[in-house]
């Protein structure tokens, strides 16, 4: 029997697969396919202020081993969420999860403290990397002010757990990441993913109406190991390791380059039931490998 | 799922059944719903759409373009290859109630749609007329197929077969009288026939959307149709809309 409870600081986790946000709906698309109760958590579509339609089609294009998305945070505000959404979740058995983003610092707070009034909600990912919203998004994840500004805001209205999402657009990951911790995050996810481009040659015209998307999926894989391996080294709060997932065999990876979980995104794409073959597939290869507790394993390259 | 046969058809269309791997018999399946299939053999990433040709306990079948890398692989399986395949997936047709007359257009592989929806229309003691447009002459036996349940009339862009010209300009559709009308085609064609029936005519219309997908389960949000009631997924809303939901 293999130990694969975890925790990201004080929250205490089953096992260490969450899903990323914006790849698993509000879990319950799901439900068909993975017995939701059996994940770490889940983390929800990122939730705004106020109703966003998101960007025009086409959103999103296929590229080698990734894909380019552009949605643009389309979801139907908080207020939907905690009066349709939340209900619907409750007690479902695993950790829920809501992304939060904003246009402004005054928006990111006022959605914390209204998801403050949800006890079921333990903890909340700040979503300072979207690369896909013309104001806001990113823009605070790529300067340590930024970064610090929203994230202290938040701090002072939201009592439970605080999760930041770091984004991988940046020069130095690590001094976003330290800003962060500084500004009174419990725990970091990385990567959000990575701007990019492709153009459809035949019509001479960009694959998706924003031009420029967020690449995710395998291709991304290396970048984000490195980044978490870095983020790990540099701070002392927890790294939630995510970007290009699809097997057990990569979620090992990203726990031996530090993270005490990981996020699974476009696999869930690919395979609807990716989240609990990857668990399987963990207890699995540490019986192989003898391994008790997946703690034994986190950041064990000692690189 | 099982591949049971592989019909490689003249024009390019594949037709190919596939057979459930266990016991199990299969889910049932509204005509206008589609599936999610892994190309394996293609080297991509994602599932790809596919609309449901027919289907019954025992065999999903599909009709297949080999219009991209995914589509065009599928002519790369044998019998007793497997698949992975989701299905079903999304809103099918409405089926009108006998006694209706019923206009279906089918663009391309937009037919891909047609020949189960005719099946259940018939069923239900309506046979349509089924208005079919390519580029050039058809398969022989897939108009034996779509002939079966529909009055079937054949449009090629090249004049090798039927009438000489675009589905639009078909005397089944500028001179016939319906009460309902399904299509599924080109973004072009059905916008022209959006057009031209919500000006012309007061049949109650369906189209078939096919916009680019990741999830198709509504949890994604990238196949999202602009509609009179904002951006819905035309996997889990969709993928068939009625005219007067779509602000074409």
């Amino acid at each position: 029997m293999v130990d694969l409870s975890t925790r990201i600081g004080d929250l205490a986790i089953k096992n260490p697969v969450l899903t990323a946000s914006g790849t698993f709906g509000f879990g319950l698309e799901y439900a068909d396919f993975v017995n939701l109760s059996n994940l770490g958590g889940f983390i929800v579509k990122g939730t705004t202020l106020e109703p966003r339609e998101g960007n025009p089609y086409p959103r999103m294009a296929e590229t080698p081993s990734g894909m380019l998305n552009a949605v643009g945070l389309q979801n139907k505000g908080v207020d939907h969420f905690i009066n349709h959404t939340y209900p619907q979740l409750e007690g479902i058995g695993t950790e829920v999860i809501v992304n939060v983003s904003g246009k402004s610092v005054d928006d990111y707070v006022a959605v914390a403290e209204k998801l403050a009034a949800l006890p079921e909600i333990h903890a909340i990912e700040l979503n300072i990397s979207c690369p896909n919203v013309k104001q806001g998004g990113m823009a605070f994840g790529t300067t340590c002010e930024g970064a610090s500004a929203v994230v202290s805001a938040v701090r002072k209205a939201w009592p439970r757990h605080l999760m930041v999402k770091l984004s991988p657009n940046v020069t130095s990951i690590t001094d976003i990441a330290k800003a962060a911790e500084g500004a009174g995050a419990d725990s970091l996810s990385l990567i959000n993913t990575l701007l990019g481009m492709a153009i459809d040659i035949e019509r001479r015209r960009p694959m998706l109406s924003t031009v420029t998307g967020g690449l995710s999926g395998p291709a991304v894989k290396p970048v984000a190991v490195r980044m978490v391996w870095q983020v790990a080294k540099a701070v002392n709060i927890p790294v939630v390791g995510l970007g290009g997932i699809v097997s057990a065999e990569d979620a090992i990876e990203f726990i031996m380059a530090g993270a005490v979980a990981v996020q699974i995104g476009t696999a869930n794409f690919i395979d609807p039931s990716a989240t609990q073959k990857i668990i399987d597939g963990m207890e699995q290869w540490c019986e192989r490998h003898g391994v008790r507790s997946i703690a034994e394993l986190r950041g064990c390259i000692n690189a | 799922m099982r591949v049971g046969f592989v019909r490689r058809l003249r024009g390019g269309n594949v037709h190919i059944g596939l057979h459930p791997a266990d016991a199990n018999a299969l889910p049932p399946m509204q005509p206008g719903q589609f599936v999610e299939v892994a190309v394996d053999k293609a080297k991509v990433l994602l599932n790809r759409p596919f609309s449901i040709f027919n289907s019954s306990p025992e065999c999903l079948e599909l009709l297949v373009k080999p219009l991209g890398r995914a589509s065009a692989a599928i002519a790369d399986y044998e019998e007793g290859d497997t698949l992975r395949v989701i299905a079903p997936l999304g809103r099918g047709f409405s089926l009108p109630e006998a006694p209706a007359r019923v206009l279906l257009v089918g663009g391309g592989v937009g037919v891909a749609p047609m020949y189960y929806l005719a099946r259940a229309l018939n069923e239900r003691g309506i046979r349509p007329v089924l208005v079919y447009g390519e580029r050039t002459a058809p398969d022989p036996a897939l108009k034996e197929l779509l002939s079966r349940h529909a009055e079937l009339h054949i449009c090629t862009d090249d004049g090798s077969e039927g009438f000489h010209g675009f589905v639009i300009d078909h005397p089944a559709v500028t001179q016939g009288e319906y009460d309902y009308a399904k299509i599924c085609g080109p973004e072009k064609m059905m916008k022209f026939m959006h057009n031209y029936i919500a000006t012309n005519k007061n049949w109650d219309t369906e189209f078939s959307l096919e916009n680019k997908m990741a999830c198709g389960l509504g949890a994604c949000l990238c196949c999202v149709e602009n509609t009179t009631t904002g951006n819905r997924c035309v996997c889990t809303d969709g993928p068939v809309f009625n005219l007067t939901e779509l602000p074409w």
